[in-house]
């Protein structure tokens, strides 16, 4: 279970995390929805651990992640996987060798050994015969899955998803929330995912949370959270214009 | 003008701070560069792209340099009398500071630009943190490679150059304007000496460094999509450019 715990950070005296408090629950999706620029990113980039809070905790099985040194931190990178917004494969390397790029760097096993652990991974995500494939000549929906099939690789605990369907058509997200909901349910895994995408957030979430002016201002299941009153999230939820939250 | 004085301490800031990053990631570099697992493969791809994919461009450089030095050089010490010193002119010229300083504005114009451009794109496109949230350290894996392929081949591209611009000496000096091949020869071995040669590489290796670390530096800090990752590969340039410059000097008022 992760635990964060009055999280603040403050970018050019503008703060944005403000106390966010919030617990992710092992073994479950936790959607963290938002609208752009109040921090989602933010929030997710110091679970990882790629930037520090000016104040707060992250406690993971009780320990301040955020006090860590850099060789503790490390091991606890080594629990965690990550679906970058774009995808972030390497562009010099073929799809095997990012899928197969942390065995290879931290595992002993031989090349044969890696290249099957690759193609069974990327058969979990859908795909077959694209080992050799350069990342551009991959469509962004296989882009994503190969950044998947990367990301549990190593059979993570917790994987991260930084707004996994942005830029796909609305069919190719609800693939996307399919197979996510798949090889979590497949592997057990801690999901926590950020986006703005309320349809893929219904389908996959366990437990949702809205971060609004750099505070969690509302969290809970999906159900709890479509019956929640609270006008800013019925307005976010609703996708309407008018209301508490402006746009200008 | 507290504008001014305000923009003045800003910039001064900024200064201090980058040197200071830049020293900190020469640092992790070094401590990185000893510490197992060693990335060989990374650093033999990048000793090929810094040193083999630049030996075109130096071996045409040089050799045109070392050809209009002794063409320049002859007119001036005919006026002397002293035709036969063409041939130590070029090849002192070539090895002391041509050499080193040539190779080194090439490279830093080829493979600096590149290197800016190569990490500022895969820092945008967050290839650096996918880096990272493997437990695998980005500026070992990233900008140790470079900084090893800058510190060993701008050496070997030096001594290119020199060889390459001591041949384009000869022809000019011997078949095109007549001095005795022999005396040529002769007068080059006389007055040029193994330091000279030798501080000519001390000197690119420095080159070397200089051009790897400001360039990883940039491309590696590199914010602000496509146009931040072309204004990293023009302050790579730019800056690698003038510190060479810089530190040419300096290293010439050391060592000669």
């Amino acid at each position: 279970m992760i635990q964060i715990k009055g999280l603040k950070k403050t970018f050019n005296h503008k703060a944005v995390l403000d106390g966010v408090d919030l617990a992710i629950e092992q073994g479950k999706i936790t959607v963290i929805i938002g609208r752009s620029g109040e921090g989602k990113s933010v929030l997710i980039k110091h679970i990882i651990g790629l930037l520090k809070p000016d104040s707060g905790e992250i406690l993971l099985d009780g320990k301040d992640t955020t006090k860590m040194t850099d060789a503790e931190f490390n091991e606890v990178l080594k629990r965690f996987g990550m679906l970058f917004q774009g995808a972030a494969l390497f562009d010099s390397m073929t799809v095997a060798e990012n899928v197969g790029f942390a065995l290879k760097e931290h595992t002993d096993l031989s090349g044969q050994e890696i290249r099957k652990i690759v193609t069974q991974k990327l058969n979990r995500v859908g795909l077959a015969g694209v080992e050799d494939m350069m990342p551009s000549e991959l469509s962004g929906g296989m882009k994503k899955r190969v950044g998947l099939a990367r990301a549990i690789v190593m059979d993570p605990e917790f994987v991260i998803f930084d707004e996994p369907t942005t830029g796909l058509d609305p069919i190719m997200s609800d693939s996307v929330g399919e197979l996510m909901l798949e090889t979590q349910k497949a592997l057990k895994t801690t999901y926590i995912a950020i986006t703005h995408d309320i349809p893929l957030t219904y389908k996959i979430a366990d437990k949702m949370a809205m971060l609004h002016q750099g505070r969690i201002i509302a969290a809970g299941t999906v159900e709890e959270m479509k019956k929640n009153p609270d006008p800013i999230l019925r307005q976010f939820l609703e996708g309407r214009s008018h209301g508490p939250i402006k746009v200008f | 003008m507290k504008n001014f004085f305000e923009s003045l301490g800003q910039s001064a800031e900024n200064f201090v701070k980058t040197v200071g990053n830049v020293t900190i990631m020469l640092g992790q570099s070094t401590y990185h560069l000893f510490v197992p697992p060693i990335k060989f493969r990374n650093i033999f791809k990048q000793m090929e792209f810094v040193g083999v994919n630049s030996l075109f461009v130096v071996i045409l450089t040089g050799t045109f340099t070392g050809m209009v030095l002794a063409m320049q050089s002859y007119d001036a010490l005919k006026r002397f009398g002293a035709e036969s010193l063409v041939g130590p002119t070029v090849a002192l010229s070539m090895a002391r500071e041509l050499g080193p300083v040539l190779t080194g504005l090439m490279v830093a114009g080829r493979a600096g630009s590149a290197m800016a451009t190569e990490l500022g794109t895969m820092r945008v496109t967050e290839q650096i943190d996918a880096i990272y949230t493997m437990a695998l350290n980005p500026v070992k894996y990233l900008v140790v490679p470079r900084l090893v392929a800058g510190i060993t081949m701008l050496p070997i591209l030096a001594v290119v150059t020199d060889f390459v611009g001591v041949l384009g000496g000869y022809f000019v000096g011997v078949k095109l304007l007549g001095i005795n091949s022999g005396v040529y020869i002769g007068r080059t071995i006389d007055y040029v000496n193994v330091d000279d040669i030798f501080y000519g590489l001390i000197k690119s290796a420095v080159f070397g460094l200089i051009i790897a670390l400001v360039s990883s530096y940039q491309g590696y800090t590199t914010s602000g999509g496509a146009e931040g990752v072309g204004r990293a590969a023009t302050k790579a340039v730019v800056l690698s450019c003038v510190m060479i410059l810089i530190f040419d000097y300096i290293l010439t008022a050391i060592m000669f």
